[in-house]
C-alpha cells in the first residue's frame, strides 16, 4: 500500500492530462490568491516602506554582504527552524505541518507527472500526509490558545481555521482515499473538495503566511542589524561595553544564562 | 495611556493574558490574537509589555509629556537576567537602561510553593498567613532584630 502511487491507479478512471492540470490550476491558484492578497492588504507597499524607513533611521548602514548574510540567517533559523516559535510544542507542531505538508505537495507533483515514479515516492507522500496530521491534530486538539489556554471546545470553528482545517482535510482524506484502494470513488471526490478549498482559499485563509512571514523575519533582522530594531532597546548584558556599566555590577558573578523566567511553563493560569 | 497590541506581531501566545493583574488582556475569539479588552481598567503596570515574547505590546505616552515621535520601549531578558530600556525624545535625544531583574538564576531561591505540603484546615481558618509566624519571628520574645531572628541583609536583588 504505502509503495503504490495511488495517482498511477487512478489514470484508468481519469486521463493524466486531467490531473495535470488540475495540480496547475492549483499552482496558479496560489500565485493568483497570494498577489491578490498583497494588493489587497499593501502588505509589499508597507514592507517596502518600512525598510527605506528603517534605512533611512539605521544608525549604521548595511553593505549588500551583510544583507545575504542576513538572508542566510533568516532562511536557516526562521523558516527551515521555525525559530519565531517560543513554546516549544507549537515549534515541534509546526515543523511537523510544514516539512510534512512539502513532502505531500512535491510527492503528489511528482507522482503525478511521472506515474512511474519509484516507490520511494509513494512512501514519501504517505509520510508527509501523516506528518501533516500529527503536526495539524496535535495543534488543533491540544496546542492552540482556544483549547490549550481559552478552554473553548477544539470544534468551535472560525473562518481563521480555514487553512488549517483545508490543509488537515486534505491529507487526512487523501490517505483514507489511498488506503481504501484509491480510484474515483467518493473519497476521492471529498478529498479533491478539500483540496481545490485549500489552494483556492488563499486571499481568506492563512496560507499566504508562508511567504509573509519569511519576509517580516528579514525585516526584523534587518532593523536589528541596522540598529533600529523598531526601537526597541539593543543593549544587552554579554556586551563587554554594557558589563562596565554601574548598573551590571550585581550581575557580575551571575551566570549568563539564567534559565527561563516566566516562560519556564505554559502560559495556562487564566 | 493603556496598552496596545500591533496584531500582526502578537502571536497569541496567552503570556500577557496569564500575567495582567487586572485582566483585561484576552485573546480575540475570532482572529486568535491578544487585545486589551477595557483600555480604562488599564494600570500601565507594562506587565505585558515586558512579558509579550514577540514585543507586540506597546502603550501609547500621555500627549503632555509624551508628544508624537517619542518612543519608550522595552526588552526583559530573562535568560540574561536583565530589563532594557530606550527611551527616544522626539528631538532625536535617545536613552538607554539596562537593568538587573535578578542576581540568581530563575527557581533557586525562591520557594517552591508546588514541594509545600497543603495547608491543614487549622491552618487556613487562622489568622495567620502562609509561613507565618516562622517567618516573621513573631512567636520568639524579645527585641526583633535581624541578627536576633538569625538572618543577614543580603545584598542586591533576590527572588
Amino acid at each position: 500500500m504505502f509503495s503504490i502511487n495511488p495517482f498511477a491507479a487512478l489514470s484508468a478512471t481519469l486521463s493524466p492530462a486531467v490531473m495535470q492540470a488540475y495540480v496547475v490550476v492549483m499552482f496558479l491558484l496560489v500565485i493568483a490568491g497570494t498577489l491578490f492578497d498583497v494588493v489587497h492588504k499593501g502588505s509589499a507597499k508597507y514592507f517596502f516602506q518600512n525598510m527605506r524607513k528603517s534605512k533611512a533611521k539605521g544608525a549604521r548602514p548595511l553593505g549588500g554582504g551583510e544583507l545575504v548574510s542576513i538572508a542566510v540567517q533568516t532562511a536557516v533559523v526562521d523558516v527551515l527552524a521555525s525559530g519565531e516559535f517560543c513554546n516549544p510544542r507549537r515549534r515541534v507542531a509546526h515543523l511537523l505541518g510544514m516539512y510534512g505538508f512539502v513532502l505531500y505537495v512535491l510527492a503528489t507533483v511528482v507522482m503525478v507527472f511521472n506515474p512511474a515514479a519509484g516507490a520511494i515516492w509513494a512512501q514519501l507522500w504517505w509520510l508527509g500526509g501523516l506528518m501533516v496530521c500529527v503536526g495539524g491534530y496535535w495543534f488543533w486538539f491540544f496546542i492552540r490558545v482556544d483549547v490549550a489556554a481559552e478552554g473553548n471546545s477544539p470544534f468551535r470553528v472560525v473562518k481563521a481555521d480555514l487553512f488549517i482545517l483545508s490543509m488537515l482535510a486534505s491529507a487526512t482524506l487523501g490517505l483514507v482515499w489511498a488506503a481504501t484502494g484509491g480510484g474515483a470513488g467518493v473519497w476521492f471526490g471529498l478529498y479533491i473538495l478539500a483540496t481545490t478549498i485549500l489552494f483556492g482559499s488563499v486571499p481568506w485563509s492563512k496560507f499566504a503566511h508562508m511567504f509573509f512571514k519569511p519576509a517580516a523575519a528579514f525585516e526584523k533582522r534587518v532593523t536589528r542589524a541596522d540598529g533600529t530594531a523598531e526601537n526597541l532597546p539593543t543593549q544587552t548584558r554579554d556586551d563587554p561595553e554594557q558589563q562596565k556599566r554601574h548598573s551590571m555590577e550585581l550581575l557580575q558573578n551571575a551566570p549568563m544564562d539564567m534559565g527561563l523566567g516566566i516562560k519556564r511553563e505554559a502560559p495556562r493560569h487564566y | 495611556m493603556p496598552t496596545f497590541v500591533y496584531m500582526t506581531r502578537c502571536d497569541g501566545c496567552g503570556h500577557c493574558v496569564d500575567i495582567c493583574p487586572s485582566d483585561i488582556m484576552h485573546i480575540d475569539k475570532t482572529y486568535r490574537r491578544a487585545y486589551n479588552i477595557e483600555p480604562n481598567m488599564c494600570w500601565e503596570c507594562y506587565s505585558c509589555v515586558k512579558a509579550c515574547p514577540q514585543h507586540a505590546i506597546d502603550v501609547r505616552g500621555y500627549a503632555d509629556f509624551a508628544p508624537l515621535g517619542h518612543s519608550v520601549r522595552v526588552h526583559r531578558d530573562e535568560q540574561k537576567g536583565t530589563i532594557a530600556w530606550r527611551i527616544k525624545f522626539r528631538n532625536g535625544t535617545e536613552k538607554n537602561f539596562l537593568s538587573p531583574i535578578t542576581t540568581k538564576p530563575w527557581g533557586q531561591a525562591i520557594p517552591k510553593l508546588a514541594d509545600v505540603p497543603a495547608p491543614s484546615k487549622e491552618m487556613r481558618d487562622s489568622q495567620l498567613l502562609y509561613d507565618e509566624p516562622k517567618s516573621i519571628r513573631l512567636d520568639d520574645g524579645g527585641l526583633h532584630t535581624l541578627q536576633a531572628a538569625g538572618l543577614t541583609l543580603k545584598k542586591g536583588v533576590v527572588y
